[in-house]
C-alpha cells in the first residue's frame, strides 16, 4: 500500500520541493525516511485498532503538487448572509491557503500574522523554522511522516506576546476537486506569552469524489495564554479526514478543544496535549454524530508532564444505522507530576443494534499524588424517561429528540462562545432531526 | 366517559388484571383501593399505554374510542393523564422546554398553531400559583434532584398545565408529609370540573380526607370485589381488606 506513495515520492520529490519553501523542506527527506521504514500502521497496531487505513490509501488519488489553483472562489460559494461579519476568515482548499481578502488582514491586531504556511516560510523564516516540526519529530506515527513527506502549505497563525483577539479567527477546509484527491496541508499556530485566540475550524467537502485529507497541526501555547480550538466537521461519507493535532503548553496555559463531527465518512483525530509547564489548563470535548457507515475514532493523549495542571475531557457519541465509533483516552502522568488533577468521561448512545462503539480509557500514572479518574458508558436512550414524555403527549420521536439534545448539550456548554454555542446547539439539533445538509453548517459569520 | 369491560392484562406472560370493569362520568371521582401487588398500577398503566403491559382481552373506550389501539401519546392528547408514583428524572431537559414541547405537541394533535412564547410563560407562570410551584423547580431539569414532595408537586403542576379531562392519580399521596399533601390535594381540587373526572389510586384512606371520591372500589387479585362510596374508604381503614377476600 505505502509503495506507490513511496515511489511518488523518490519519483517528485524535487517538484515538491520546488514548490514549497526551504523551512518545510528542510525536514522533509528525514520525513520520508520515517515514513518508508513505519509505513502505515494496520489494524494490528495498537494504536489504530478501530480505523483500517487499507481502504483510505490504497486507491488512486491526484495529488496536488505542481499547486495548481483550483475553480473554486470560496468568499462566494460561503457567502456570509449577515452582514456583519464576526471573525476573521480564512480559506484552505485543499492543501493551498486561499488569498484572503484585505479587509481581513487589514483588521488584524497589530504583530499577529495569518496567511499560508508557505508564504509564512518565505516571509518570516525564522520565526516558522523556530517551531516548525518541533512537535513532530518525536512523533513516531505514519501518518505524521506521510504529512511532512507530502506537505507544502497550509495555514499559519501567529499571535505575538500579550495580544488578545479581538474577535475569533475562522479556519474553512474545503475539500474541491473533479478527481479523487489526496491532499497533506499542514498548520502552524504559534500562541505567544499571555496572548488570547480562538481558532474555529470547519472542514468540508464540495464535490461528490473520494476525498483523503491528511492534516497536522502543530500548535504552541505560551505562559499563561489561553488558545480555543473548536472543530466543526461537516464533509461527507467519501471523505476520510485524518487530523492530527499537537498542543505544546507553557506554565498556566489554558486550552480548549472542542469537535462536533456531524457529517463525514472515515474521521481520524489524533491529538496529543503535552503540558509542559506548571498549572496547565486543559479541556478537550468532542459531540460526535453518527449515521450510514460513518466512522469516527478519536485518539486523544494528555502528557501530564508537570505538577499542579488540570486536564478534562469529555467525550459523547450517538450512533446510528451501522455506524462505528472508538475513543482512546490516554492520560499520561509522569513522576514529577504531583497534584496532577485528571479527569475523563466517554459516553455513548447506541441508537440501532448494529451500531458500534468501542472505548479505551488508558491511564498512566507514575506520580503518588494526583486526582485521576476516568468513565465509559454505552447505552441506549432512557426508555423510562421516553415513556414519562409520551404520556405527556410528546411524540415517540420527539421524545427521542429531546433526550438527544440533552445528551449533546453538556459538550455544547463547553463553548466558551455563546453565540458559536447557540450556533452549534442548532447545528446539533438539526442534525439529530435529520435535517442537515452535508455542505450546510458553515457558519462564516457567528451572528 | 371512560367504560373499562372485562378487562385482562398481563406482564412478561404473567396475568395481572383478571377481567375488571368500571365506569366512570364526567364529573366523577373514583377511588381505587386495594392492597399491594392487587393490579393497581396495572390499571393506571394499562389506561396510558405502557408498552410492557399486554392487554389479553376486554375492552378500554374513552368518550367512545377505542383507546387500547391507540399509543401512549395520542392518549394523553386525547385528555388521559397520569400521575406517576414514581415520577421519572431526566437530566438535560429543562423543565420549560419540557412543558412547552408537551403543550405544543397537544396543540398540534388538536390541530391548534403553536402557543407563542410570551403566551406560554404567562400561562405557566399561572399554572404555578395554581400549585404553589417554585420557580427554583421549573428552571431545573425534568424532577432532577426533586424531593418525593417535589416531584409529586411537580406532577399535578403538570396536570395543570396539560388540563386533561381524566386525571389518574397513582399513589399521589405515598411519601407525602401532611404539608405537602395537602398543597397536592388543594391543587387537584382547584382543577376539579363538572367536564373532567378523577381516578384516585391510592393505598391508604388519608387522601381521601382532602380529596373526596363519589365512588370507591376494592380491588383484590385483579378484580374490583367491592365498590361503594366513600363509607367504604372508612370501613376499609377499620377493618383491614382481609374480610373482602
Amino acid at each position: 500500500m505505502e509503495k506507490q506513495y513511496i515511489e511518488l515520492y523518490k519519483a517528485h520529490h524535487q517538484l515538491i520541493k520546488q514548490n514549497s519553501a526551504a523551512v518545510i523542506n528542510r525536514s522533509r527527506d528525514a520525513a520520508f525516511a520515517k515514513f518508508e521504514s513505519l509505513g502505515f500502521p494496520t489494524i494490528k497496531h495498537e494504536n489504530y485498532l478501530y480505523t483500517d487505513l487499507k481502504p483510505v490509501f490504497s486507491p488512486d488519488y491526484g495529488l496536488n503538487f505542481r499547486r495548481l489553483s483550483f475553480p473554486v472562489n470560496p468568499y462566494q460559494t460561503f457567502r456570509c448572509d449577515v452582514p456583519e461579519i464576526y471573525s476573521y476568515q480564512f480559506f484552505v482548499v485543499n492543501d493551498g491557503f486561499y488569498p484572503p481578502k484585505e479587509e481581513h488582514n487589514g483588521n488584524l491586531p497589530k504583530g499577529v500574522i495569518i496567511c499560508g504556511l508557505k508564504e509564512a516560510s518565505e516571509k518570516h523564516p525564522e520565526l516558522v523554522a523556530q517551531y516548525y516540526g518541533k512537535l513532530t519529530a518525536p512523533q513516531n506515527d505514519a501518518l505524521v511522516a506521510f504529512n511532512e513527506t507530502f506537505a507544502q502549505d497550509g495555514f499559519f497563525m501567529y499571535v505575538p506576546e500579550n495580544v488578545h483577539m479581538d474577535k475569533p479567527v475562522q479556519l474553512v477546509n474545503i475539500m474541491r476537486s473533479d478527481v479523487d484527491l489526496l491532499a497533506n496541508s499542514r498548520n502552524l499556530i504559534i500562541i505567544e506569552k499571555g496572548a488570547k485566540a480562538q481558532l474555529l475550524v470547519c472542514d468540508h467537502a464540495m464535490d461528490d469524489v473520494n476525498f483523503v485529507a491528511n492534516r497536522v497541526s502543530e500548535v504552541f501555547v505560551g505562559e499563561n495564554a489561553v488558545y480555543e480550538n473548536y472543530k466543526l466537521e461537516n464533509t461527507h461519507d467519501k471523505t476520510a479526514n485524518l487530523a492530527t493535532v499537537l498542543i505544546d503548553q507553557k506554565e498556566s496555559s489554558d486550552t480548549l478543544m472542542n469537535i462536533i463531527t456531524l457529517n463525514n465518512g472515515i474521521s481520524r483525530n489524533n491529538i496529543e496535549v503535552a503540558m509542559n509547564g506548571e498549572k496547565c489548563e486543559a479541556e478537550l470535548c468532542g459531540m460526535m454524530i453518527g449515521g450510514g457507515q460513518q466512522q469516527i475514532d478519536n485518539h486523544t493523549t494528555i502528557m501530564h508532564n508537570k505538577p499542579n495542571c488540570h486536564s478534562n475531557e469529555l467525550f459523547k457519541y450517538v450512533l446510528d444505522d451501522v455506524s462505528k465509533g472508538a475513543f482512546t483516552g490516554r492520560i499520561f502522568v509522569e513522576k514529577d507530576a504531583q497534584q496532577t488533577r485528571a479527569y475523563q468521561l466517554n459516553r455513548n448512545i447506541l441508537l440501532s443494534k448494529r451500531a458500534k462503539v468501542r472505548t479505551r480509557p488508558q491511564l498512566e500514572i507514575y506520580a503518588d499524588d494526583v486526582k485521576c479518574s476516568h468513565g465509559a458508558t454505552i447505552g441506549q436512550i432512557d426508555e423510562q424517561a421516553l415513556f414519562y414524555m409520551r404520556t405527556r403527549g410528546i411524540s415517540l420521536p420527539e421524545a427521542r429528540l429531546l433526550l438527544m439534545y440533552a445528551f449533546a448539550a453538556d459538550v455544547i456548554e463547553n463553548i466558551r462562545i455563546p453565540s458559536l454555542a447557540n450556533r452549534m446547539k442548532m447545528l446539533v439539533e438539526k442534525r439529530m432531526r435529520g435535517e442537515l445538509g452535508m455542505h450546510e453548517g458553515c457558519t462564516l459569520c457567528m451572528h | 366517559m371512560l367504560e373499562i369491560k372485562n378487562l385482562h392484562v398481563s406482564i412478561d406472560g404473567k396475568e395481572i388484571l383478571k377481567g375488571l370493569s368500571l365506569s366512570v362520568k364526567p364529573g366523577e371521582v373514583h377511588a381505587i383501593m386495594g392492597p399491594n401487588g392487587s393490579g393497581k398500577s396495572t390499571l393506571a398503566s394499562a389506561i396510558v399505554g405502557h408498552p410492557a403491559f399486554e392487554v389479553t382481552s376486554g375492552s378500554v373506550t374513552f368518550e367512545g374510542r377505542n383507546l387500547l389501539e391507540k399509543d401512549p401519546e395520542e392518549r394523553a392528547n386525547e385528555g388521559i393523564f397520569l400521575s406517576f408514583q414514581y415520577p421519572v428524572e431526566i437530566p438535560g431537559v429543562s423543565m420549560v422546554n419540557f412543558m412547552r414541547t408537551a403543550i405544543n405537541e397537544q396543540r398540534k394533535y388538536r390541530k391548534l398553531p403553536p402557543m407563542s412564547a410570551s403566551d406560554f410563560l404567562r400561562f405557566m407562570r399561572e399554572k404555578k400559583a395554581l400549585v404553589d410551584m417554585d420557580n427554583k423547580l421549573t428552571n431545573r431539569s425534568v424532577n432532577e434532584g426533586f424531593s418525593g414532595g417535589e416531584k409529586k408537586k411537580n406532577e399535578i403542576f403538570q396536570m395543570a398545565m396539560l388540563e386533561p379531562k381524566l386525571a389518574i392519580l397513582d399513589e399521589t399521596d405515598s411519601g407525602l408529609d401532611i404539608d405537602a399533601l395537602r398543597i397536592v390535594a388543594n391543587g387537584v381540587n382547584k382543577l376539579k370540573s363538572p367536564e373532567k373526572s378523577t381516578i384516585l389510586i391510592t393505598h391508604y384512606q388519608r387522601l381521601l380526607e382532602y380529596i373526596v371520591p363519589d365512588y370507591v372500589h376494592v380491588l383484590h387479585d385483579g378484580k374490583i370485589v367491592k365498590s361503594g362510596t366513600k363509607d367504604l374508604a372508612l370501613e376499609l381503614e377499620a377493618k383491614g381488606y382481609d374480610w373482602l377476600k
